[in-house]
């Protein structure tokens, strides 16, 4: 496990006092509370019930209930074709995008029904950020990425974008280096500097949630590393989901981790209790190798 | 298959492969060589003293002073051949009678009119109404080919039943053997040069004058100009349209039976052939919807614009299309609309491609024929102003090349021209392209960072 990874959680009021911290794995700690105790402790942020997905007739994921809870960070874990990425792009609703895609079930963010016909997409995904796979900033200045949301958004000032920009650039660790080249090209920068330059334009539009499809899969392990500080570092202030086929990285960064297999939610739970003490034979066959 | 037969197979291929595109580059040689050194001619030139007194008298343009020294030295050169044939028409002709008078006029017609042609209107004649007749020859190409139509006779003999007749060329000189006239042959061979003065000119003026004429004289401005209004019409119709239809096709069609028989029907738009959309400008716009009149820049825009449309259409679909999917979740994912994505990521994106496709239809609007004739091309013109380009047809290079090729009634005179014309066009296409090739680059290269 990387040290580094604990750096960025201290100081990080997640609301559970000393009860609940995700670098326990790293620390040690053997007092894992029980998922349910976690639920009680933070509200759940996107609840889902008897959630399925389809493509066409094709079900990539079947009748999957659990609750994901405020300000932590979840792992969604499983093996390549399981469903996890399609689980992560339901919560803002990217698999509008495909065609014959549909879902049964209900998926709660706030409250309410992310599925609902008068829900505003538009809204939703403004206040459910996503970071993609592959880095994909736009071809055009780091500054205008970054304020590509916030204009999409409104705000038209000078004074309040300029503000905007650096506050997110600084958030996703990136400003020390890029503030004296705003205006050139996003594409010149590097695999992890575009990375978080992404991950500055997600925050540019104050998002409430952070969805990370494999964040890290594209990068070398140096920026591998940085993303995953600024996991840690941005835990508290938001809600992160992320899918990872690194079995590692979710025991780094994540305080509760879910496995999916074949589209079915096989285990979900606190993190460090997945991973020593899974309740599954799969899971375990999972974590061990055995398969995936 | 045994791995010498593969081998020979594949070099075979190879070498059918590299035949194809040594013929194809042989073609555009072959294609391209005569018409810009030709064309060249139109430009670069002898020209003699009457294109300077044409140019000072038609366009304004030259010394006046130093042309009334350059008329003085040539009439002094040209008076002894005046001299010989006034001495002709009261020495020799006045002694003839009957026939013999009626056939040595004759002769003498066909020699004054030779010398018309070179030098312009004899001395004290009026002037012609025909301005081909007031202007001798202005381009020395031209008059060596009269001296040599002055120094033979062409006669056609038959006399060998068998075969074609055979083209016999006779001195006319031996037509006035013995006569006052008959010093007047070699004294013209020698001394056209102090006669017509010519003088290497780079006659700019061919891309910049109006013609008159029927094109004897002067330039191309008027179908330059044509060219240019009908192209630029074309795309103001064909490209806002084409981009359109193509992010319909790109981002917002439901892959379904209407949409795979709209792709059809653009593809057949496409390969249809050029003189059925100038037909169907005619019967569409001009009779149907009376767009204008009659012929106009306005019905041939049109025609133009529908011909370019499919590929429009396709060029800027596939840029569309070769836009990362991720350029477009990203923006969806922060919450554009399908439309915002569109306007601000995914056009700006493919704008290197779109381009590309634009100038390629250009080329092709500069260049069609067919379309225009019904709808908008005259053989002869003035430059239109803009408001004008609404009621009035137009000349223009493409169709002013085929016409001039098939319809003048002085071809010989008028080659330069139609080299010249062709060229003209041909460079100008290809400068478009240079030009889109150099914003592609720039834009591409923006992009990238």
């Amino acid at each position: 496990m990387s040290p580094a990874t604990q750096d960025g959680r201290t100081g990080v009021d997640t609301g559970l006092g000393d009860r609940f911290k995700p670098s326990n794995v790293a620390s040690g700690r053997e007092d894992v509370p029980p998922l349910h105790d976690i639920l009680e402790q933070t509200e759940a942020h996107v609840a889902t019930r008897d959630f399925s997905i389809f493509y066409r007739d094709n079900e990539a994921v079947k009748k999957i209930t659990m609750e994901i809870p405020m300000r932590l960070v979840t792992a969604i874990i499983g093996p390549s074709g399981c469903g996890k990425s399609t689980l992560l792009r339901a919560i803002n609703r990217m698999n509008d995008l495909i065609p014959g895609c549909h879902t049964t079930g209900e998926m709660r963010f706030d409250g309410q029904d992310i599925y609902d016909k008068k829900i505003d997409v538009a809204i939703l995904r403004r206040r459910v950020g996503m970071v993609f796979q592959k880095p994909n900033p736009f071809p055009k200045s780091i500054y205008d990425n970054v304020a590509y949301g916030p204009r999409l958004h409104g705000i038209t000032r000078h004074s309040r974008l300029d503000e905007i920009v650096q506050r997110s650039l600084v958030q996703a660790a990136l400003w020390e280096e890029v503030k004296d080249r705003l205006d050139t090209n996003g594409l010149g920068l590097s695999g992890g500097q575009q990375q978080r330059l992404c991950l500055a334009r997600a925050l540019a539009v104050d998002p409430e949630i952070l969805l990370m499809d494999e964040p890290t899969s594209a990068l070398d392990p140096r920026a591998t590393t940085r993303i995953e500080d600024l996991i840690g570092e941005l835990r508290g202030s938001y809600t992160i989901i992320i899918v990872t086929h690194n079995m590692q990285q979710a025991a780094r960064v994540s305080d509760l981790t879910a496995f999916l297999y074949e589209g079915v939610l096989v285990e979900y739970g606190p993190t460090k209790q997945l991973f020593t003490k899974p309740r599954e034979k799969q899971t375990e066959d999972y974590i061990t190798g055995r398969f995936g | 298959m045994g791995m010498k037969a593969r081998n020979l197979l594949d070099r075979l291929f190879s070498g059918v492969g590299v035949l194809a595109i040594v013929v194809m580059g042989l073609a555009l040689v072959l294609i391209l060589a005569p018409i810009f050194s030709r064309g060249a001619g139109a430009y670069i030139f002898k020209a003699t003293v009457e294109h300077r007194r044409m140019l000072l008298e038609r366009f304004e343009r030259g010394n006046a002073e130093a042309l009334a020294a350059e008329a003085e030295a040539v009439r002094e050169a040209r008076a002894p051949v005046y001299a010989m044939l006034a001495r002709y028409a009261a020495e020799d002709l006045a002694g003839l009678s009957g026939r013999e008078k009626r056939e040595a006029r004759q002769r003498l017609e066909e020699v004054e009119d030779i010398l018309q042609e070179l030098f312009g209107p004899m001395p004290g004649a009026a002037t012609p109404v025909l301005p081909r007749q007031q202007y001798g020859a202005t381009r020395w190409d031209r008059a060596e080919v009269k001296l040599d139509r002055l120094l033979y006779v062409e006669t056609w003999d038959y006399s060998d039943s068998g075969s074609m007749g055979q083209q016999v060329l006779k001195p006319r000189r031996e037509e006035f053997a013995g006569t006052a006239l008959e010093p007047l042959f070699g004294y013209v061979e020698t001394h056209l040069e102090a006669m017509l003065r010519p003088e290497w000119t780079f006659y700019w003026g061919f891309l910049t004058d109006s013609s008159f004429d029927a094109h004897i004289f002067g330039g191309i401005w008027p179908e330059l100009v044509g060219t240019i209004y009908l192209t630029l019409g074309a795309m103001v119709f064909a490209v806002p349209l084409g981009i359109v239809s193509a992010i319909y096709f790109a981002e917002y069609a439901q892959e379904g039976r209407l949409v795979s028989l709209l792709r059809t029907c653009v593809s057949t738009l496409a390969g249809v052939p050029s003189i059925v959309f100038g037909l169907f400008g005619l019967a569409f716009f001009i009779n149907t919807m009376h767009v204008s009149r009659s012929k106009s820049v306005l019905a041939g825009s049109l025609t133009l614009g529908m011909l370019i449309l499919p590929t429009v259409i396709r060029a800027a679909e596939e840029a569309i299309r070769a836009v990362p999917h991720s350029y477009k979740e990203a923006a969806v994912g922060l919450g554009a609309g399908r439309w915002r994505t569109v306007v601000t990521v995914i056009l700006p994106a493919a704008l290197p491609g779109i381009l590309t496709g634009t100038v390629i239809s250009m080329g092709r609007a500069a260049g069609e024929t067919a379309p225009i004739i019904f709808t908008a091309a005259v053989s002869v013109g003035k430059v239109l102003s803009p408001w004008e380009t609404l009621t009035q047809p137009t000349p223009a290079l493409s169709w002013n090349i085929y016409n001039l090729c098939t319809e003048h009634e002085a071809v010989d005179e008028i080659r330069h021209v139609q080299f010249g014309m062709a060229a003209t066009l041909v460079l100008a296409v290809l400068l478009l392209n240079l030009v889109a090739i150099i914003m592609r680059a720039r834009i591409s290269n923006k992009l990238k960072g």
